[in-house]
């Protein structure tokens, strides 16, 4: 039995990935800041087979708070096996150019508070030699985008800063995993129409409890966005700039 | 969040421009609802025709956990946006199993209480709804009631059958039905016309799960030749899930691909192949769920979509009437090669539940002009026989012969009326059918 901290528990994706650990009897901590719904979600992995499911509340956003948050899950942190860092949101790029104030915000929800947890995180892994930390990044950080390049500069943030935690943390033994979903149906993206790139959240959830099983380094979800990101960031910046991607 | 897009049932026809709410929390999920206009609610979107089509459609993808599941007694509480798959992957594991399935594991619950839906079990079981305690519903007004046999039973009989037209099921707690093994012993029979058939379906009533599939390119005296499957829970044996995700049609084929030249030669085949009470003992899900292991098989019929026609016609006459159904749909020749019969029992207190006894034929057709103007005077011949069609799989019945062959519509809307789900709940086909 592994013992599985989710931060973000209520998005899409970190839920499902949370019944793929739950049908294995795992043992699941949740932090979000929605207390019906974790709640909902907790029941919801008992009966699907978790050993135990434990909720804690707040929101994310408030670093300030991260240090004594860590403090309370500590007692369980010490066996804690897997940390999925899941949360985020979808930022609205048009609203973000006319806001200094949305940008930022959007950036401390995405990135900043992100790297917040990371930093506690890797010392306690680091120290008890063991462990893997997953965090959910995007395809958007793998080139800025006119489209959405708030989110996508966020994300490009936690790709690099998990880049460097993982070289650090590999004498440590702790694995770092960075997971770059592409388009994946969730609340987050509910207003978009699909088309044949998406994919349904079930799907990356067995893709990522999958790379942290393997100890993979960086994976896309699906494993095809490899070859569309390595397409767009194969164009030259002077042909770039004048695409509508 | 919501969103413009074109939908439509699983027979892709008819389609419908819908604005499309994908609510996660119960605030966004009462706001659609209290917000004006048409409303009906989507789950797997597996009924075939215009059921869950509406100008907004809310859709309970997100509605999908467990609430509670008693391993010791086998009630199950879950929102309704969860499907029969997700429930089988955790009860059979604990020695439980669905007290009635339809022929998919991708509906959810709501969609199998909203169809009253039935399995090859309805001569011994009944439907879905009578194995359903109680239900916890938003009505019009955003309220959330509970009905059962206990509380607001006017409600819960409407609701089980009544196609989502009273309001949105949240969850439901049901009653599952307990099992050794997760095999069934299946026993094929073969019937070379249809009167046997018919008469093996009778003679069989004993069997637990009984179903009969008909090959529709026997003509003249093997019309009807049909392979009857039975089959019970092993009672040995052990309970194990092997839920493979299923292999996709990505796109729609040529509609030519199923022809009647290599329909003809699967279909001799399989009769050829099957021997004549044979038995096995297979996994339950190719047993139940055979089309599931393909994904989208509804692409097989190409881009016009398909219609599918299922009725009902009493037991009084019943054998001479099917002869006379068949006749009609090989002279049509636009039916589909296979068509499972099989035999209800007696109805239950749903208003608009559509087993009551007799027997059932289900078929494809091909959408074409013509295949409409088929089903049209299928539809008059089952109703003179004192039959009728099943709203489930239905995108073109006509009002009067809804009218006549529901009688309980009048009440049905009267309990519509009291718990206000006039003017808000409504589908195309509820419009079609000249509900308020």
């Amino acid at each position: 039995m592994k013992r599985v901290l989710i931060f973000g528990a209520t998005s899409a994706i970190a839920e499902h990935c949370a019944r793929v650990w739950a049908a294995r009897g795992d043992e699941l901590y949740l932090v979000a800041r929605n207390e019906q719904r974790v709640h909902a979600i907790a029941k919801d992995l008992k009966v699907r087979g978790a050993a135990n499911v434990n909720t804690y509340c707040t929101d994310l956003n408030r670093v300030e708070r991260h240090v004594e948050l860590l403090d309370v899950i500590d007692e369980a942190l010490t066996h804690i096996d897997i940390v999925l860092i899941a949360y985020g949101t979808l930022s609205n790029q048009i609203s973000c150019e006319k806001s200094v104030e949305e940008t930022l915000s959007e950036i401390k929800t995405n990135a900043l508070s992100t790297i917040s947890l990371l930093t506690l995180l890797a010392n306690r892994f680091e120290a008890k030699r063991e462990g893997t930390i997953c965090v959910i990044s995007s395809v958007a950080g793998d080139r800025g985008r006119a489209s959405n390049y708030v989110y996508g500069s966020a994300k490009a943030m936690v790709t690099a800063f998990a880049s460097g935690l993982r070289q650090r943390l590999y004498k440590s033994n702790v694995t770092v995993v960075t997971v770059k979903p592409g388009f994946i149906d969730t609340p987050m993206t509910a207003k978009f129409k699909k088309g044949p790139l998406w994919t349904k959240p079930n799907l990356i959830a067995t893709r990522i409890v999958g790379a942290i099983d393997a100890k993979k380094n960086e994976v896309y979800a699906p494993f095809f966005w490899w070859l569309v990101m390595w397409s767009i960031q194969s164009i030259p910046s002077g042909l770039f700039k004048r695409l509508r991607l | 969040m919501t969103l413009t897009t074109t939908i439509s049932g699983w027979g892709n026809y008819p389609q419908q421009e819908a604005q499309l709410l994908t609510p996660s929390s119960f605030a966004s999920l009462k706001a659609s609802v209290k917000q004006d206009g048409d409303l009906i609610v989507r789950g797997m979107g597996r009924s075939y025709g215009d059921s869950a089509n509406a100008s907004r459609v809310l859709q309970t993808s997100y509605y999908d956990h467990f609430v509670d599941f008693d391993a010791k007694t086998g009630r199950l509480t879950a929102e309704t946006g969860i499907t029969l798959r997700e429930i089988l992957k955790v009860i059979v594991h604990s020695g439980w199993f669905l007290p009635v399935t339809p022929g998919t594991s991708y509906v959810t619950l709501g969609g199998a209480i909203a169809s009253d839906v039935h399995g090859k079990n309805h001569h011994t079981a009944g439907t879905f709804g009578q194995h359903v305690e109680s239900i916890s519903m938003m009505l019009g007004t955003g309220e959330v009631v509970t009905a059962s046999q206990v509380d607001n039973l006017d409600l819960f009989h409407a609701t089980c059958g009544g196609m989502g037209l009273t309001g949105v099921i949240l969850s439901a707690t049901i009653q599952l039905i307990p099992i050794r093994s997760s095999f069934i012993n299946q026993k094929a029979v073969k019937a070379d016309c249809i009167e046997s058939a018919c008469e093996a379906l009778d003679d069989n009533d004993s069997a637990n799960y009984s179903v009969a599939w008909i090959d529709c390119l026997a003509k003249g005296k093997h019309l009807g030749r049909s392979v009857l499957m039975l089959g019970e829970h092993a009672q040995s044996g052990h309970v194990e899930i092997n839920i493979k995700d299923p292999i996709c049609v990505p796109f729609n084929t040529p509609s030519n691909l199923l022809n009647s030249f290599t329909m003809k030669t699967l279909n001799g085949a399989y009769w050829q192949k099957t021997r004549h009470n044979q038995t096995q003992k297979v996994p339950f899900i190719p047993y139940f769920y055979p089309l599931d292991a393909i994904g989208n098989w509804n692409k097989l019929y190409g881009k016009p979509g398909f219609l599918q026609f299922q009725c009902v016609i009493p037991k009084y006459d019943g054998i001479a009437n099917m002869r006379k159904l068949l006749l009609e749909i090989r002279k049509s020749r636009e039916g589909s090669f296979l068509a499972a019969l099989k035999k209800f029992g007696e109805a239950n207190n749903n208003l608009l539940s559509f087993p009551t006894a007799g027997y059932t034929l289900a078929l494809d057709f091909k959408l074409t002009e013509s295949a409409i103007g088929t089903l049209h005077r299928l539809e008059d011949i089952v109703v003179g026989m004192g039959g009728r069609v099943y709203l489930t799989k239905d995108a073109v019945m006509q009002e009067a012969n809804f009218k006549t062959t529901y009688p309980n519509w009048e009440q049905f809307e009267s309990v519509r009326e009291k718990y206000g789900a006039i003017g808000k709940f409504r589908s195309a086909q509820s419009q079609r059918l000249g509900l308020a």
